[in-house]
Parts: C-alpha cells; structure tokens; sequence
C-alpha cells in the first residue's frame, strides 16, 4: 500500500527521554477546586462568553460559544457555579492575563443533555464537520486550529489523502502514544469518520519508529478497516512537523504558502481524531485531554487526563509536586514549546505537555560568538541559513532577513539545539516575526488612519462646499431682495399698475434668479 | 526558575560547543603530531610548546584590550588550535623567533583584529604562514632530515634547547628538501620528472611520513585518519575535503597523462606536502569556509585547483596556503550566491492537484 519513505532534509535526533512516562498508563486527575476557562484556546476570535457569575452549569455546557469564521466555543467541563469572567495567567512566557471564565466544579459532574450520536456514514459531511465545530475540537497537536474548518478542506480542493500524526517527535511527551495504545479503535474511528467528512479514502496514520507498541497497536485495530494502514516512519525530528511528515509518506513538498490541501493532503493529530470519535459517536464536546507531566524535576511523571482549565499547579501536585527546583516549567515539549510564568496558568486544548526541566535537561550554556560552522544549516529542514538570517535580525535588518526566508522558518527550534555556540536563533526568528506583524499590523492601522482622514477631508470639503453653496445662495437672495427693494421704487415712480400685476412669489424668483445668472 | 531573558526554546541542547568543536580537532591532529614529534625530536616539541605558549599570551592580552572575558574565550581552544596549525605548517628546525612571530601574526593580525572569534576573513594559521614564508624565505625552506627520538640521530635535549634559542649549541642535522621542493628545483634544471624521482623515498614512505617536510607534512595516513575522526564525530563535513582532494586528483591525473614526464601522478600529489592536513583540517575551518552544502564542494574544488595550478606553474613548490586563502577571500561571495533550495520554493515535485 505504502511505497518506500522519503527522506526529509536537515531535522535533529534529540534523545528522546519519552521512557519517563511511556510505559504509565493514562490516569484520570481528581476534580480540582476550581477551573480557569480562557475564551481563546484556539487560533481564530475569541469565543463570546455565554455566562454570567453565579450560573450554575451543567457538564458540557457551553459556556463561551464561537465568535467568527475561525473560533470554537468553550464547554463547560463538569458540572458547577461560575464565579465569574476576569483576566487571569495564560500559560505563556508572558504571563499575559486573558480573558478566562472561572468555575468551581460541583463535585456532582452531572451532563447536560448531550447531542444525539451521528452514523458517520448516512449523515452528510456537512453535519459531521458541524457537530465537530459544535463540540469545540481543535487541533490537539499544539496548533489548536479549529479542526472543522480543516473538515470542509474537500469543498474547495482535490484530496487524495488524510493523514493522521502520530509521530509525536518532541521528547518527554507520550500522551499520544498512550492514546494509540490505550484508545487505538477510537483514534482508528476518528479517522475514518474526518476520511469521510472530507471525502477521501485512504487514511495513513503515521507513527515514529520508537513507539513499536503504539505501531502494534493501531495496526491490530486497522487490520481489518479498509484502506487504513499504519506507517512508521523514523524517529527525526521535526517529522511531527506536518509538511515534513508529508514529504516523508509521499515525496510530495508543499509550496510555500500554500496548505497542504493544495497537494491533496489533509493531516491530524491522533488526539483530535479522538475528539472527533468523541463528538460524533456520543456528542460529547472536547472537555478535557491527556496531558504528559514529565521532567527530571517532577517527583512521579505521569500521563494525566485533565479537564481543561486544570491549573498546573494541580498537575504537578498529582504528580508529586517537584523534587527539585527546575530550570524552567514548559508547556508542550522542549522544542517548541514555551516556558510558563505562572504554575497557577490553566491547560488549555493544546497542552499536550508540562515539562519541569532540570538545569542537567536544558543543558543551557555560555553564548558564543557564531564560528559559522553550519551545523544550523544541515538542521534546518527548510533548507534555510539559520546563521544569516540571525545575522540579519541581529542588524536589525528585517526586511532582507524576510528575504532570505525568514517566513519559511517554522520555528522548530532544530538550529538552536545543534549550534555549539548556544545562540538562540529561534528567538532571533520569532523575535523579528513578532517585530514584522507588528509593523503590518501598524502600517494596516496607518493605512486605515489616512483613508478615514481623506474620506473626512472629503467630507469636510463636502460640507464646506454645501455651506458655501448655502451661504452663496443666501447672499444672491439677500442681494436679489434689496435689488427688488432698490427696483421697486423706479417701477413704482415708473407704473403702479405694473407692479401691482406683477406681484407674486413666481415673478419674485424669477427676478432673482436671472440676476443670478447675470 | 532563573530570569532568563531567552524565551525561545528549544530547552534542550546537543552535546555540542565551540570548545568541544576545537577539542576534537586537536584530538584529531594529535596522532600525527606525535608521530612528527617523535620523527624530528626535541627542535620540534620545543617550537611547539612555544607557540602555544605565545598563541595564548597575544589571544589573552588581545581579549584584555579589547575588553572581552578573558577566561571565556581563552578556554574555548580556538587560539590554541590556532597554534597549533600554524606550528604544523612551519619547518621543523624553525628557530624560536619564528615560532614567536608566527604566533603573533595569527593571533593579533589574523584574527583578533577582525573582531576575535568567528569574525576573521582568512584563516590566521594561514595568514602566519604565508607572512612568514614570503618574509623569511631561507627561513621557512630550510627542511631537515627526520631524525627520530630515541635514535642515534636524535639530537640532545640541552643542545637542542641552545639552538632552538640560537645561544650555540650545535645539533647535527642534515638538510633536506620536501619532495615537492625537490622536484620543482629539479624540473626547473630541465630534468624529467622520473630523473628527479630517483632516490627520493616511495609513496608508502610518503603515506607513513618518514620525510622531510614542515611538521604537519609527514605522515599523511595518521591525518587522514584525524580527518575521518572528524568527519564521523560531525565536527567537520565531507564537501570540503573530499571535493578539494578529488579536485587536486584529477587535475595531477589528467596532467600526468598528457605529459607523464613533467607532471607527478595523483599519489604524490595527495601523499606530499599538506594535502591532507589542509584538506582536513585547514581548509575546513568553519570560521572562513561556506556554509552551504554546494558553497563548499565549490570553495573545496577551488582550493584543489589552486593547489595543483600554484605547485605545477607558480613560484612556490606549495601552494596549500596560498590556495586556502584565495578561496578564504572568496567564500563571502560564495556564501552570497550558493545558497540551499527553500523548502517548497521551485520544487521539482510541487504536485498541484488542487483547482
């Protein structure tokens, strides 16, 4: 079925340090006191809170519904009382406070009436990518994109191919790979069901090499599904990277800019084909998600199932607090995840892992001058000079730096973790990526500011022209009413009676008007 | 958690850095230096240890003024590897001065004047050398037989020390030329080139280094053999001395073909001289060589070809030096121009199959 791989270009072998918590089954967190709801979980428009303080929810509630094209509501994740809508921590390096709805679970988790089950195969793709948007899945890789829109992909393109990544290729995490292994039916369900609402056949669920029973396991379930099979491919990262894993199953590249829909390739994570089983099969909303707690300074790793809204706090509690003081608490994985300011910040529908790093893990070191080495260009799996292009930033040259590739960078953080002078070039990349929206989104607001200041110019000229025009007409009026004034003694020395015939508002205007026009 | 003001991943690192680079390459280098320590005996350790010693006093003063810290650089071993190319490229018999002057040149002139680390056009071991050989012509030509260690030959350690300072002392040596020395002068008196090869020693001698020549010119299979290392610990690529090698092969193949009688063959060309230590370990200096995977194959042909062009028709019976710094002053150009595809930039395989 599956011809031979293709090799990917640069891409690093990090040790992957996944046997932490590979072999840990999946474990259900205790409900924790309170639950920390942001409205923006996904990429798109915040959703639009559906609550108010003191509501009392049920499980799977809506509680923040889409807002938008691109948005996805948020659902309450059990039962309980909102205690209200603030700004509280985002887990992120900035500690930024969103907009978060905060409820105190009930302890009772009582479900609101859930929507009826779908049959995937008599219902129409629309309903599937409906109730897909309705339950609020998103892309679980990390992206967070929602995943219905990425449903109606077949609308709009020629697809040949759904491919679901399971090659989970950032170290420590092995939340997908206990999914494959502990859920591999349902993932296998998922798939079929996104197969069907995009409209294509073949499913090609990817796995790396370096977890053989998740690879055992989804083959048994994909035994006997039709036109499914289950690829390893090896373990390199950024093969989880979704236009590498392509190249790597079909040969094909994606041009930049494009979607991989444009080359006939839709591609999603294994948990989100889960999510998708979840919201079709029994309605169930996305409410929680297996989060991998690892790190050589948690005491206990774990892979935990957790609703959304957990502070981290209570993962790192349920898994024994921290042995050591850690270098740096991530969310996601080491490579491209961020660094969290605050453990009392929320998961969120993307958080597939916490990490507390050790300083040993981090392996953080003295920042050398660049010895042009090119270790970073046989990394990049973008074939970009990673070196210049830092260079350029650095100069604060952005323009050529975008020349040369800079938008072409994903970021996967591959350069860094090679470069023996320690130079952190992703920061460099995201730093002036930052830098450059900003300035697009200032120039746009620039642009908007001068085109409300010419369509006022233009209205301001219109008013002053009516005013004129007004104030003309007045004056010709006022200079038509004493001419008539002055006119009216020499008719009237001249004839009574012609004046008397000619009296009347019609012969008043008239008059007025032809000494207008003189 | 540490303030850190990085925070961009990724949080984890490989074992890599600017001191393990430079660690392994003089790891590299060290079964051949032994062996040329122990061919040419006591002039060439003390010239050795004296010009590291020197490396590392101008690269710490030069930090010092220059206002860096100094622990840090001087202990990322790139002035001592410096160093030690340079004293690899120098006649064994070199008197200390030259060694200190060497020394300088690379140090001062070849790379803290540019901006230190990482920042130099040209590699400094080079600019040292070719300073020195077009300043001290008798100097840096005057080749003496090996004389190995622990042999009758063997000069003695005091009266070695007295020379190598040039306080008397008298060691016995014989003068030798390098084999390409040899043959240029002998090509030039109109002999044929199988006249001039008579009782020269054979390529296995030549493989071995049992030779005269500068320091890093013997022994050629224990270089390769560093070069290998390297290339299998990641620290170097294959492009460069693979394309500079096969480059200077076929252009000394080709030529011996057509003239059999002026042109030596490939084995000699390769064997002698530094072909090897430049290929593997001059050449490749990251600093001032490409950075793109056909930037190098193209400065490696560059220096192959010029090493064969400088020694058959040039002045200089090597040209290694000469060679790695034309192509050194070409690189920016090159690093300009040959640059990696763009991924999903003018694929081949684009396959639209959409609209």
């Amino acid at each position: 079925m599956m011809g031979a791989l293709f090799k990917i270009r640069g891409g690093v072998h990090p040790d992957d340090r996944k046997h932490l918590t590979k072999d840990l089954a999946i474990e259900k967190i205790p409900m924790p006191p309170v639950l920390h709801l942001p409205l923006q979980q996904h990429i798109g428009a915040h959703a639009e809170p559906e609550v108010e303080r003191g509501d009392k929810v049920l499980k799977g509630q809506v509680i923040a519904r889409a807002k938008g094209m691109i948005s996805a509501p948020v659902h309450a994740p059990t039962s309980g009382t909102i205690l209200g809508l603030h700004s509280y921590h985002s887990p992120t390096a900035s500690g930024l406070r969103w907009q978060t709805i905060t409820m105190r679970p009930d302890g009772f988790d009582r479900w609101i009436r859930r929507a009826p089950p779908l049959d995937p195969l008599t219902c129409r793709p629309e309903e599937i990518s409906r109730r897909v948007a309705d339950c609020g899945v998103v892309g679980m890789g990390g992206a967070t994109f929602p995943s219905a829109i990425k449903l109606n992909l077949g609308d709009r393109h020629k697809l040949e191919q759904l491919v679901i990544n399971g090659s989970e290729c950032e170290p420590y995490l092995t939340c997908d790979d206990r999914l494959m292994r502990e859920k591999a039916a349902q993932v296998i369900d998922g798939a079929r069901i996104m197969a069907h609402s995009i409209g294509v056949v073949q499913v090609i669920i990817a796995i790396e090499d370096n977890k053989p029973e998740a690879i055992a396991a989804m083959r048994e379930a994909a035994a006997d599904v039709p036109d499914t099979s289950v690829v390893t491919v090896p373990s390199h990262y950024p093969m989880g990277a979704e236009k590498q894993l392509i190249q790597t199953l079909t040969g094909k590249e994606t041009p930049a800019g494009k979607l991989t829909a444009d080359i006939g390739v839709v591609v999603h994570n294994a948990a989100t084909a889960l999510a998708v089983h979840d919201a079709v099969r029994h309605g169930k909303p996305l409410i929680d998600r297996v989060v991998t707690v690892s790190g050589g300074a948690v005491a206990r790793p774990r892979n935990i199932q957790a609703p959304f809204g957990t502070p981290i706090f209570d993962l790192l509690e349920f898994c024994g607090g921290l042995k050591e003081e850690p270098e740096v608490i991530l969310v996601g994985g080491p490579m491209m995840g961020q660094p969290i300011k605050s453990v009392h910040a929320p998961i969120l529908k993307g958080t597939n892992g916490v990490l507390a790093l050790t300083r040993a893990e981090t392996a953080s070191r003295q920042v050398m001058p660049c010895i042009r080495c090119a270790a970073c260009v046989s990394a990049c799996p973008m074939g970009l000079l990673p070196l210049d292009m830092a260079a350029r930033v650095r100069k604060d040259e952005l323009d050529s730096a975008v020349k040369i590739g800079l938008m072409d960078c994903i970021s996967c953080g591959a350069c860094s973790y090679v470069c023996p002078s320690n130079i952190p070039l992703v920061q460099y990349f995201n730093f002036a990526k930052g830098r450059l929206k900003a300035i697009d989104g200032e120039q746009r607001k620039q642009r908007l500011t001068r085109k409300l200041a010419t369509l006022r110019l233009t209205r301001m000229e219109e008013q002053m022209r009516a005013k004129k025009e007004a104030f003309a007409r007045r004056k010709a009026e006022q200079a038509e009413k004493a001419a008539q004034a002055a006119a009216a003694q020499p008719a009237a020395q001249s004839g009574a009676q012609e004046a008397v015939a000619q009296s009347g508002g019609s012969a008043e205007t008239g008059a007025a008007e032809g000494g207008d026009r003189q | 958690m540490s303030s850190r003001t990085v925070i961009s991943g990724p949080y984890a690192h490989e074992k890599a850095s600017v001191r393990r680079s430079m660690t392994l390459v003089m790891l590299a280098l060290a079964p051949a230096t032994a062996f040329s320590f122990y061919l040419f005996a006591w002039p060439a350790i003390f010239l050795f240890l004296l010009i590291a010693a020197a490396v590392l006093a101008f690269e710490a003063a030069s930090l010092a003024i220059a206002g860096k810290p100094v622990r840090i650089f001087l202990t990322d071993g790139s002035a001592l590897l410096t160093g030690w190319l340079l004293a690899m490229s120098l006649p064994p018999s070199a008197p200390w001065w030259i060694g200190l002057a060497g020394a300088a040149i690379a140090i001062i002139v070849g790379k803290q004047i540019f901006g230190g680390l990482g920042q130099n056009i040209f590699n400094p071991a080079m600019v040292a050398r070719v300073a020195l050989l077009i300043s001290f012509p008798l100097e840096m030509t005057s080749y003496v037989e090996p004389t190995p260690l622990f042999s009758n030959l063997a000069p003695h350690f005091g009266d070695s020390l007295a020379a190598f300072f040039g306080l008397g002392g008298h060691v016995d040596a014989v003068s030798g030329a390098s084999i390409l020395g040899h043959i240029k002068t002998e090509l030039g008196r109109g002999a044929s080139l199988s006249e001039a090869l008579a009782g020269q020693s054979g390529l296995g001698a030549l493989g071995l280094g049992q030779v005269t020549g500068s320091l890093g010119e013997t022994s050629a299979a224990l270089l390769a053999l560093g070069g290998i290392f390297l290339i299998a610990m990641r620290v170097i690529s294959w492009r460069i001395p693979v394309a500079m090698l096969a480059t200077l092969a076929a252009m000394a193949s080709l030529f011996n073909f057509l003239g059999p009688d002026h042109y030596p063959n490939a084995a000699i060309h390769l064997l002698s001289g530094a072909s090897i230590l430049g290929a593997f370990f001059i050449a490749t200096d990251p600093v001032t060589s490409p950075v793109s995977p056909r930037g190098q194959l193209l400065f490696g042909m560059g220096c192959g070809a010029l090493v064969f062009i400088i020694r058959t028709w040039a002045g200089y019976p090597e040209g290694m030096a000469f060679a790695i710094l034309l192509m050194n002053a070409a690189t920016p150009l090159i690093d300009r121009y040959v640059r990696p595809r763009i991924f999903g930039h003018g694929a081949k395989k684009s396959g639209a199959a959409s609209k």
